[in-house]
């Protein structure tokens, strides 16, 4: 029987048919996304990273929400001009806690990878309410809308208790302190704030948007911008143990 | 249902989703009552609404309906369901110049940032996934499930399974676009490429999917021809294979089940992983299997040849689906994805090659003895063209795969030069050319209302599409390159803002692209309204068709 003959099993029977295609298509992905969840290799061992702080995690979600994933990506790649223009390249243990990630696939703008602790916060929120009042020749949409919406309490802790099902170790009492810890980061002088600072230890306290009152869209998404690519300190980073 | 002729009674389907309609009417309402943010109501109140009108619209339609439901023949000749696919076309060409529409606008955002007009719902971020899933779920999606209906009825001389079955998948799944388009404008996004609907638009779409599956394979099981024909093995790899890949790709758990926003399970390097596995198979499961589908039944039916080789089709075919699914990791290269994993993505993007082209060959040797077709029948010149982008696309995808090629290209709008080509001349040629061909079929009319317009929309869409992706490749490739320029002394050459000045030109000369591609599209959209209309004024004549020019 010639190998055409054999194959009218697959032209006669729509659920073998069926049943091969999957078995086909099931091959590939099994092989190369399986064992990215139990290759030791596969994330690097660092000191430092951290899960976001309630704060940084609502500007996070601003970033998600506002599609900032489409003009700038959040890997540095190991290429000589991207190291010497953005930084140190992109660790796979640096986005552990993303859920989902971030790292883009297109640079309409630069990459933010290692944006934190770059500019000033004040850089940050009159280039947010309108970019080409600091950058004449920037494309980027203005988000002066961001300053007059104050973040959702209601939810923070939700977001909180949802991140630890899938997996970003918060623990009871952050959760506990979600909202607390939301509003002592965005004001220097709330009470809870050594209480926050114990709970995240490094997190940057500041009025973000230097304006009084509950926090805003902005105070999250620049807390956010100023603290990617920080956590990881690089003149520890042991390069060869992570070698893979 | 067996029932005597007689006395009417409702069909299970029909009271079953009488049933699960009300029910959800009640549910979403109650949803929309509790919902923690605005757009969660508004989604649920949209559903409530819907679901109202779905009970309302069943019980009508048994009022109105004779006491038993459509004969499988008439006459010894299959009695074909053509109601949805009708109404599949239509939505597909509406939702093809919406989708041209605002991809228009988000290019010109970007030549002339001002457009964005500083609110939330008009800025690039949000309306950049709307153009994506407009073109490709709802433009792309509706030709595929108005000609995988058509083809599959055809193909196995049978009617398509279901009542409301087929009702119930055309109208959910652009009931999915309406949810996830809503969606973006308001914000409500998992921000995954292309995998932008959250968790209810999600399962909705899952539900709907389940059925297009069923419908389908449930034809094909019934079916009067010994073999399933060739378009079919795409059409089922297609469904099959989408369903698997939304299913791996979206599960998330929402913070609230009355509010938008969920957190998907997979995190960081794993959720690159998966999200790219999806998203390149979209490519090669939806805009290019079902496409080829297409390919596979129009070009032999509007040539009037036999496709060109059998055997390239059986190998073609399994070795496309193989490979294809490997390729993901190609957007990838030089992450923080292990190596490994990069090589793997490489190397099967470059065997890729050999499948596409396999399936190119097989599409344009289809014309053998009927080239001369070519010069009198701009439909099918559509066609032809369209396997040529294809060839086109899949030989620089691979290119574009290697990871030195890749270093310079990614990031950069070579890629949406690259998609453009494959999306513009492949996806969109080869649909347009199907819809050219089953618009006549459907309505019942000898011919286009006019070929004259094909042509003109021919050769707007063609200048458009050059337009496109040569300014793209050269914005692209350019802006690869003065990322990684050096001084003499050993210093970027470049800050970034500077390359990001230098793509301006390309930008107006990509939109102006995009409008041509736009035009074309309404030139096709009044053709096709004109074929339907045309003979309300006087049946079935050609003389109609020169009375109403």
């Amino acid at each position: 029987m010639s190998f055409w003959t054999r194959h009218q099993i697959f032209e006669k029977n729509s659920v073998i048919l069926i049943a091969g295609i999957l078995v086909v298509i099931a091959i590939g992905g099994l092989v190369e996304i399986t064992p990215l969840f139990y290759l030791k290799s596969t994330i690097e061992v660092v000191d430092g990273v951290r899960p976001y702080t309630p704060l940084e995690l609502a500007g996070r979600n601003i970033y998600v929400r506002e599609g900032c994933y489409l003009c700038h990506s959040q890997m540095v790649r190991p290429l000589r001009d991207e190291v010497e223009r953005y930084g140190h390249f992109s660790l796979a243990a640096e986005s552990m806690y993303d859920h989902p990630f971030q790292w883009g696939s297109k640079r309409t703008g630069p990459d933010l990878a290692r944006v934190g602790a770059k500019y000033s916060d004040e850089w940050h929120v009159t280039h947010l309410t309108n970019p080409r009042a600091i950058v004449p020749q920037s494309v980027m949409p203005g988000y002066p809308f961001l300053a007059q919406t104050e973040v959702d309490t209601a939810v923070v802790a939700d977001n909180l208790k949802a991140s630890r099902v899938v997996g970003v170790p918060y623990s009871d009492e952050q959760i506990r302190n979600a909202v607390a810890d939301l509003k002592a980061q965005a004001d220097p002088d709330n009470v809870g704030t050594d209480a926050f600072a114990k709970r995240y230890p490094k997190a940057v306290i500041r009025n973000f948007d230097s304006k009084a009152g509950a926090p805003t869209e902005m105070d999250a998404l620049v807390a956010y911008l100023q603290m990617l690519g920080t956590l990881v300190d690089f003149k520890l980073y042991n390069e060869k143990a992570n070698l893979r | 249902m067996q029932q005597s002729q007689c006395t009417k009674w409702m069909t299970h389907g029909e009271a079953g989703l009488m049933l699960f309609f009300s029910m959800a009417a009640f549910v979403c309402a109650f949803a929309a009552a509790k919902a923690l943010d605005a757009p969660f109501a508004f989604h649920a109140s949209l559903a409530a609404v819907a679901s109202g009108v779905a009970s309302f619209a069943i019980m009508n339609r048994y009022l109105d309906r004779p006491a038993s439901l459509p004969p499988e023949e008439i006459n010894g000749k299959p009695n074909y369901n053509v109601g949805p696919i009708k109404f599949a076309s239509f939505m597909a060409m509406f939702w093809g110049i919406a989708g041209f529409a605002v991809g228009l606008l988000i290019a010109s955002q970007l030549a002339w940032p001002a457009l964005n007009f500083d609110l939330p719902w008009t800025s690039f971020g949000r309306l950049r996934p709307l153009h994506t899933s407009a073109v490709i779920f709802a433009f792309g999606g509706n030709v595929l499930i108005a000609t995988s209906f058509y083809v599959v009825q055809r193909t196995c001389r049978t009617r398509l399974v279901g009542d409301l079955a087929p009702w119930f998948v055309v109208l959910g799944y652009n009931f999915f676009i309406l949810i996830a388009g809503t969606g973006y404008l308001l914000g409500v996004t998992q921000s995954k490429e292309y995998a932008e609907p959250e968790w209810y638009a999600d399962l909705w779409l899952t539900i709907v999917w389940v059925v297009y599956l069923v419908v389908f394979v449930m034809t094909l099981v019934k079916r009067k021809e010994p073999h399933i024909f060739v378009a079919n093995w795409f059409y089922l790899a297609f469904i099959v294979t989408i369903a698997v890949l939304h299913l791996g790709n979206n599960p998330a758990l929402p913070v609230s089940v009355f509010g938008s926003k969920s957190y998907i399970a997979w995190g960081g390097v794993q959720d690159a992983m998966f999200q790219w596995w999806y998203g390149h198979n979209a490519v090669g499961f939806f805009l290019t299997a079902g496409f080829l589908a297409i390919m596979y039944y129009f070009i032999p039916k509007r040539a009037e040849r036999p496709v060109y080789s059998y055997r390239l089709s059986i190998i073609h075919f399994w070795a496309l689906i193989f490979l294809y699914i490997w390729a993901g990791p190609h957007h990838l290269h030089h992450t923080a994805l292990p190596d490994w994993t990069q090589t793997l993505g490489m190397t099967f993007s470059i065997m890729l090659w050999m499948p596409s082209w396999g399936g190119m060959i097989n599409g344009l040797m289809t014309l053998s003895g009927a080239w001369d077709k070519l010069r009198t029948d701009p439909v099918l010149r559509m066609l032809v063209v369209s396997v040529a982008f294809y060839g086109m696309s899949t030989f620089e995808g691979p290119m574009m795969s290697i990871k030195v090629v890749n270093s310079l290209s990614h990031y950069t709008d070579w890629t949406i030069g690259h998609v453009h080509s494959g999306a513009l001349g492949w996806v969109g040629f080869v649909s347009f050319g199907a819809l050219y061909c089953l618009i006549p079929w459907l309505w019942d009319r000898k011919g286009l209302y006019s070929l004259k317009l094909v042509n003109w929309h021919f050769w707007t869409a063609t200048i458009g599409i050059v337009l496109y992706i040569s300014a793209m490749w050269v914005s692209g490739i350019l802006q690869g390159l003065m990322w990684r320029a050096y001084t003499s002394l050993g210093f970027l050459e470049y800050s970034f803002l500077e390359t990001v000045e230098a793509m301006h030109p390309f930008y107006v000369i990509r939109a102006a692209g995009g409008a041509l591609f736009l035009i074309g599209a309404l030139i096709m959209a009044y053709n096709l309204w004109m074929t339907v209309r045309a003979r309300e004024a006087d049946v079935g004549t050609e003389l109609a068709l020169q009375a109403a020019e």
